[in-house]
């Protein structure tokens, strides 16, 4: 059995790690040897499709329920450890909170179970509230709320006691694009302030704006785990350019191979880290240059890669 | 002390759904119907036109009442078992509970608080009804039953035993499936109670002992005969209780349960709380 992080929960210590961590519903493999870590303070994109394992991740990780092989650590502790649950935040992806409560209550309660000092209810309380966008509804009862205004309240919920990681499951399914800016928006507040979020998630363009690093799961694996750049490669730039020269032809070559289409000039193989120095080269070559943009792949198309990859890899 | 906040809650969720309001009107009109009978009760004249004897009105009043606290006491079994049996399971399923458990919150936390909740409720149902209805019986026809305060002890502990019942059964099934099963058994204990009655005065060891098994597996029947005996005249206890006519009669208690059943029924509802909190540690959410 492998030692665990010390029982001390640090700043430093992992937000969350699990090792081999693995759940089993009868014959049903729901999650199989998850191995991750992640960082305090950083938002963790957890991205895979409908299936594929993330809530029974999540679930474990709060002790809801119980690992079938493997371990898990958060903020420094054992998965479900009592202690640390009152620093850390939750909205779950089923989202129902008591119908007979207003939102206030129901915030006020979550105060009282998170151990929140009574002084500070308020503050939390009034807070959250702003923060979700319900302050205008504090005193309605949730049973008059939309399945958004719901999902909302339980992201609220989520924030109080100032936690040191909040788990957020699939936040935005029920909001509007707005509500799904609002709390992007929060993330990154979360962020500023050195919460660590994991944020399970099927939607590519909401990990993709928020996430420092992501892992994409199938079939209760991690296919693949890294920073966003390192996940999707740098393909190279492309450009808008006039005034191109032999100059400025040779300078294009010499970085990689040289492609036109549509008015852009792009080429491959140019990392983030040179393109002052290629935009210099091409200007003192005699371009005028009015656009630069790197080109990589996105997210889904890795994503569906990776599926695509793993599903052959079931076939054989 | 999270059981205490989940046991507010359980009660404020009792009021928010106007349960109480409910139970209070309803309560209310069945007490002023029954106000009305006991009044009718003392104007009863025999064939000849003269009002009936005091100790005979006694009789009369008592066994009204006997058979009016049986109607409280199923109301208030049923009322628990529909309220008790989905209260983990529903919340489970809906959701309610994911952001509960999430929380520094023990799950025997969970369940003792909504035991306490339930038993708030029913300790103050069974007070309030009791004394109203046992002031308009004195009003009405000036009958103080022998145990008042057992009565009213006797009846809860009956609620909070079926209460109990309902509620371990919730930590693993369905409210509605719990709520049957519930009911079922509550039924069963009844019926096993009045078998093992006949079976002790026609000198049947084979019933009578079949009744005590289901006093100990679920003593809800023994404690409604508790009821019974706090309920009726002295008099009439000495003057039936050397009869037959006692056997089998849900209404006629000759003795109040033993210290030693009312031990038992302690340790029973804290083996079944023990097993609640135990499955519900074990149910995954």
């Amino acid at each position: 059995m492998p030692a665990g992080p010390t029982p001390v929960a640090g700043a430093d210590e992992p937000a969350v790690r699990t090792l081999e961590l693995t759940k089993h519903y009868g014959a049903a493999v729901a999650l199989s040897g998850l191995s991750m870590v992640v960082p305090p303070g950083e938002v963790f994109g957890f991205l895979g499709p409908n299936g594929s394992g993330k809530t029974t991740a999540v679930k474990l990780l709060l002790g809801l329920t119980r690992p079938t092989g493997g371990e898990a650590w958060v903020l420094g502790r054992r998965a479900g450890d009592r202690e640390t649950r009152s620093r850390v935040g939750y909205l779950p992806e089923l989202f129902r909170y008591q119908a007979w409560l207003s939102a206030r209550e129901v915030l006020a309660l979550h105060c009282e179970l998170a151990e929140v000092e009574r002084s500070d209810w308020p503050a939390q309380i009034s807070d959250a509230l702003s923060t979700v966008g319900l302050a205008g509804h504090a005193d309605a009862r949730v049973e008059t709320f939309s399945k958004g205004m719901q999902q909302r309240l339980g992201l609220g919920v989520a924030l109080l006691g100032d936690p040191r990681l909040v788990i957020l499951d699939e936040p935005t399914s029920a909001l509007d694009p707005v509500g799904r800016a609002d709390t992007r928006a929060i993330i990154r507040r979360l962020r500023d302030r050195g919460c660590a979020v994991f944020l399970n998630s099927h939607l590519l363009g909401e990990v993709e704006q928020v996430c420092d690093r992501v892992a994409i799961v199938s079939n209760g694996r991690v296919l693949a785990t890294g920073g966003l750049d390192e996940l999707l490669g740098t393909g190279g730039v492309r450009m808008r350019l006039t005034g191109v020269t032999d100059a400025v032809r040779a300078a294009l070559a010499r970085r990689g191979a040289v492609n036109e289409h549509d008015g852009w000039v792009i080429v491959d193989g140019v990392h983030a880290d040179t393109v002052p120095d290629l935009v210099a080269e091409l200007v003192t070559g005699g371009a005028r240059v009015y656009a630069v943009e790197p080109v990589r792949q996105t997210l889904e198309e890795r994503f569906l890669a990776l599926l695509s990859a793993e599903e052959r890899r079931w076939q054989r | 002390m999270a059981a205490l906040t989940i046991a507010r809650l359980t009660i404020r969720e009792a009021a928010r759904r106007r349960l109480l309001l409910a139970l209070a009107i309803l309560t209310l009109i069945v007490i002023g119907l029954t106000g009305w009978g006991f009044q009718h009760l003392t104007t009863l004249t025999t064939r000849d036109g003269t009002p009936i004897p005091a100790s005979e009105l006694r009789l009369a009043t008592s066994q009204v009442l006997v058979l009016v606290e049986f109607m409280f006491s199923a109301v208030l079994a049923l009322s628990a078992v529909v309220v008790a049996s989905p209260s983990i399971s529903s919340e489970v399923e809906s959701g309610v509970a994911l952001a509960i458990l999430a929380r520094p919150v023990s799950r025997y936390q969970v369940v003792v608080g909504k035991w306490l909740g339930f038993a708030a409720l029913i300790v103050v149902y069974v007070g309030a009804t009791t004394a109203l209805e046992l002031l308009v019986v004195a009003f009405t026809t000036n009958y103080v039953p022998p145990g008042p305060v057992g009565l009213g002890g006797y009846l809860a502990a009956e609620g909070i035993v079926v209460m109990s019942l309902a509620l371990v059964l919730s930590t693993w099934l369905s409210g509605m499936t719990a709520g049957v099963i519930a009911l079922v058994l509550f039924f069963v204990a009844w019926i096993g109670g009045i078998a093992g009655a006949i079976g002790e005065v026609f000198g049947n060891a084979g019933i009578a002992n079949a009744g005590t098994v289901s006093q100990l597996l679920l003593p809800t029947d023994a404690l409604w005969r508790g009821s019974v005996y706090e309920l009726e005249p002295v008099l009439y206890r000495d003057v039936l209780g050397a009869t037959t006519e006692r056997a089998g009669n849900p209404f006629f208690v000759q003795s109040p349960p033993s210290v030693a059943f009312m031990v038992w029924t302690a340790c029973w509802v804290v083996l079944i709380m023990s097993l609640a909190v135990w499955n519900f540690r074990r149910r995954e959410v």
